[in-house]
């Protein structure tokens, strides 16, 4: 009852009464909330208040969980909801079966050990990195009924939309006794992920490592919490974004320096977001070295999309960088993240605040340039981290490598790309472009090759019957490709067959790269498309290990003042 | 194991007087040179020896566009290859061709 009812006019009520009387003989328009109310009563005998035993938890499980319900087990890119993903695989196959998992990371083993037992069916996902050849076996298998691999952004749109789950499995740092959650740095999807659930008549059931008297943030308020069970074992996060300096090649040096010198400076590039590999890694390590001495300090590379890199340490502590939102967090960085609360955000008990949803969006509309790593490039510059046997799904990369068509805000990179793009209109009507840059060196891990003619995704595409061959980045959005042998501007290209000689024209000793037309490759380089080492005045031999500011982890300790604690796989000292 | 030989006419001799020079390491992904002022001016070998089999096509197009670009006359290149990927073969030839262009021993 509340308030209106009990002291509205009497006529009104009459009104109300009759109108109540008549939606109850044809419709109820509460009958997701009844539903969810029964649910939680179910749930209720196995809880104390809103703490149920870690021995319970399957029992809650199936309590609470209907067959073919939709589910999003928090599987996030790093933080696991471990606990609850093995208390998930355990139930009663009669009670609970055929789930439809919503979730952005299939992470654990245990997140396909469910559709192999047959507690769920049906997967719409992001990102499978580490269960990406099992996930590949299990789909040409049937095992898994696939809906859409899905970039972050894109599959979180749907949890508002036609993928709203009515169960969510999630994981958090604390909870008080009320039910309010502390996600600690890893809050990465949690947010989103409650948002949905929460508000739309769903469960929310969260594990968390400790029970405590007051959190130290409310990252997610008590009354979006229906149960806590408490784990043995902090959750499960994978240290994803740490890069040991040691491992970076000359090869890497040179394709970073091309890129600082060919794209960060020629398009004073201040806002951006960096892929995870090895050579994003050594461009951020050539920012204190090599392109403090080119002068490019305060002009470039000042305010990044980026969970919490330590290759990134070096330049922060020179002064480089301004400001840095970030997906989620990385192990060890913790205490140095703390400390450095003017570049990082964190909240009043001081530790980082991340939240995947807001970074991607800022990604995708705040910054002006992707850079990235990718498995394979196609004659059209379509990238994909998809092979024959391997599906790790997209993550963000399509989010930050993608042209942001609602963008309106000016900047000096964004337009001057526009400019490149398309010379002809009219400055005032022409839309600028994002940056989005594909480095990498001709050959990868055991000397596959880079560039392929045709993407192993199609063939994939084919095999299973997909509408749509899973594109990481699409040609269209790709601006440029950097490699050991230079630069390839795909903007200044005017036709297909430009665009196809530029990619050659950069892909080395690969197949693709000898198959180049040599005089059309050489008119590119001399209109400026395609740009080598010599035309940027870098010596190759001048690409060496000593220009890295950190050459180990324990340069990166050092550098941070002894704040970064890299995870013990690391640590060789 | 596989062994490949190539023999190049050059345009030039190497400058410097160094005798011999060794960069690298034999490591998986790396390779070791070995280059040696042992030849007539006009001319440029190259032995490999590479655990990769079947690069044969690669590794010609590789030292033809070293060749080329360097003009190494009077060099004799010895390559003990642990699968190293064409640029950082391209790399390590160049830097043999810098180091044996030093004066001295």
């Amino acid at each position: 009852m509340n308030l209106i009812e009990t002291t509205g006019s009497h006529h009104g009520l009459e009104r109300d009464d009759e109108a109540r009387r008549g939606a109850k003989a044809m419709t109820s328009w509460q009958n997701n909330r009844g539903a969810r109310d029964a649910r939680i009563a179910a749930g209720a005998g196995l809880a104390h208040g809103k703490v149920v035993q870690a021995r319970d938890a399957t029992r809650l499980l199936e309590a609470v969980i209907r067959p073919g319900d939709r589910v999003c087990l928090e599987g996030d890119n790093q933080k696991q909801a471990d606990l609850l993903s093995r208390a998930l695989l355990a139930v009663d196959l009669s009670r609970v079966n055929d789930l439809h998992m919503v979730q952005s990371g299939v992470v654990l083993p245990e997140h396909l050990d469910l559709f192999d037992r047959g507690v769920a069916k049906k997967l719409d996902y992001a990102y499978s990195g580490p269960q990406s050849a099992r996930i590949a076996r299990m789909l040409f298998g049937g095992k898994i009924e696939l809906g859409a691999v899905h970039t972050y952004l894109e599959l979180f749109a749907r949890y508002f939309i036609d993928l709203t789950p009515h169960v969510a499995l999630i994981a958090a740092v604390s909870a008080d006794r009320d039910g309010n959650l502390y996600t600690g740095p890893n809050t990465e999807d949690t947010p989103t992920v409650v948002e949905a659930t929460a508000f739309k008549d769903g469960v929310v059931i969260a594990q968390v490592n400790e029970i405590v008297e007051q959190v130290p943030r409310v990252d997610i308020p008590a009354d979006r919490v229906h149960f806590i069970v408490k784990s043995d074992k902090p959750f499960f996060v994978e240290p994803l974004f740490t890069r040991d300096p040691a491992a970076i090649t000359e090869g890497q040096i040179l394709t970073a320096m091309l890129a600082i010198k060919g794209i960060y400076a020629h398009y004073g590039v201040q806002r951006l977001n960096h892929g995870i590999g090895f050579s994003t890694a050594a461009i951020e390590l050539l920012l204190p070295t090599f392109a403090e001495r080119l002068g490019l300090k305060g002009r470039i590379a000042t305010h990044f999309a980026l969970n919490p890199h330590p290759a990134l340490i070096p330049a922060i502590e020179s002064g480089w960088v301004r400001q840095i939102h970030s997906f989620g967090s990385e192990v060890g960085m913790d205490d140095y993240i703390r400390a450095r609360s003017d570049v990082y955000f964190t909240g009043p008990d001081g530790s980082l605040r991340s939240n995947r949803a807001f970074c991607q969006t800022a990604g995708l509309y705040a910054c002006d340039m992707f850079i990235g790593s990718t498995l394979q490039i196609d004659l059209a510059g379509n990238s994909s981290t998809v092979t024959t046997s391997r599906i790790a799904g997209f993550g963000g990369a399509p989010n930050m490598g993608a042209d942001a068509r609602g963008r309106r805000h000016p900047s000096e990179p964004w337009l001057k790309a526009g400019a490149e793009a398309d010379p002809d209109s009219p400055a005032a009507l022409r839309r600028g472009r994002k940056l989005v840059v594909q480095i990498g060196e001709t050959f990868g891990d055991k000397n596959v090759p880079l560039f392929v003619e045709r993407l192993d995704a199609i063939e994939l595409a084919e095999k299973l019957k997909l509408e749509l061959a899973p594109v990481m980045i699409y040609g269209d959005d790709v601006t440029h490709i950097v490699t050991e042998e230079g630069v390839a501007n795909l903007l200044l290209c005017r036709t297909a067959q430009e665009r196809e000689q530029a990619i050659r024209g950069v892909a080395g000793y690969t197949d693709v790269g000898r198959r180049r037309d040599r005089a059309m490759v050489a008119q590119l380089r001399e209109r400026g498309v395609i740009r080598r080492p010599e035309d940027l005045g870098i010596n190759p031999l001048d690409a060496d290990r000593s220009l890295l500011a950190a050459r180990s982890i324990k340069d990166l300790v050092r550098w941070s003042g002894g704040l970064y604690a890299p995870p013990s796989k690391f640590r060789n000292w | 194991m596989e062994d490949l030989n190539f023999q190049h006419q050059v345009r030039a001799r190497a400058s410097g007087t160094r005798r011999s020079a060794v960069v690298g390491v034999v490591a998986s992904g790396n390779l070791e040179v070995l280059v040696e002022r042992a030849l007539p001016d006009a001319q440029c070998v190259v032995d490999i020896r590479t655990a990769a089999m079947g690069f044969g096509e690669i590794w010609s197009a590789v030292i033809g566009d070293f060749v080329e670009r360097y003009s190494p006359g009077g060099l004799k290149f010895s390559i003990n290859d642990g699968g190293a990927r064409p640029d950082t073969v391209s790399l390590r030839l160049a830097q043999a061709v810098r180091l044996i262009a030093e004066d001295g021993q």
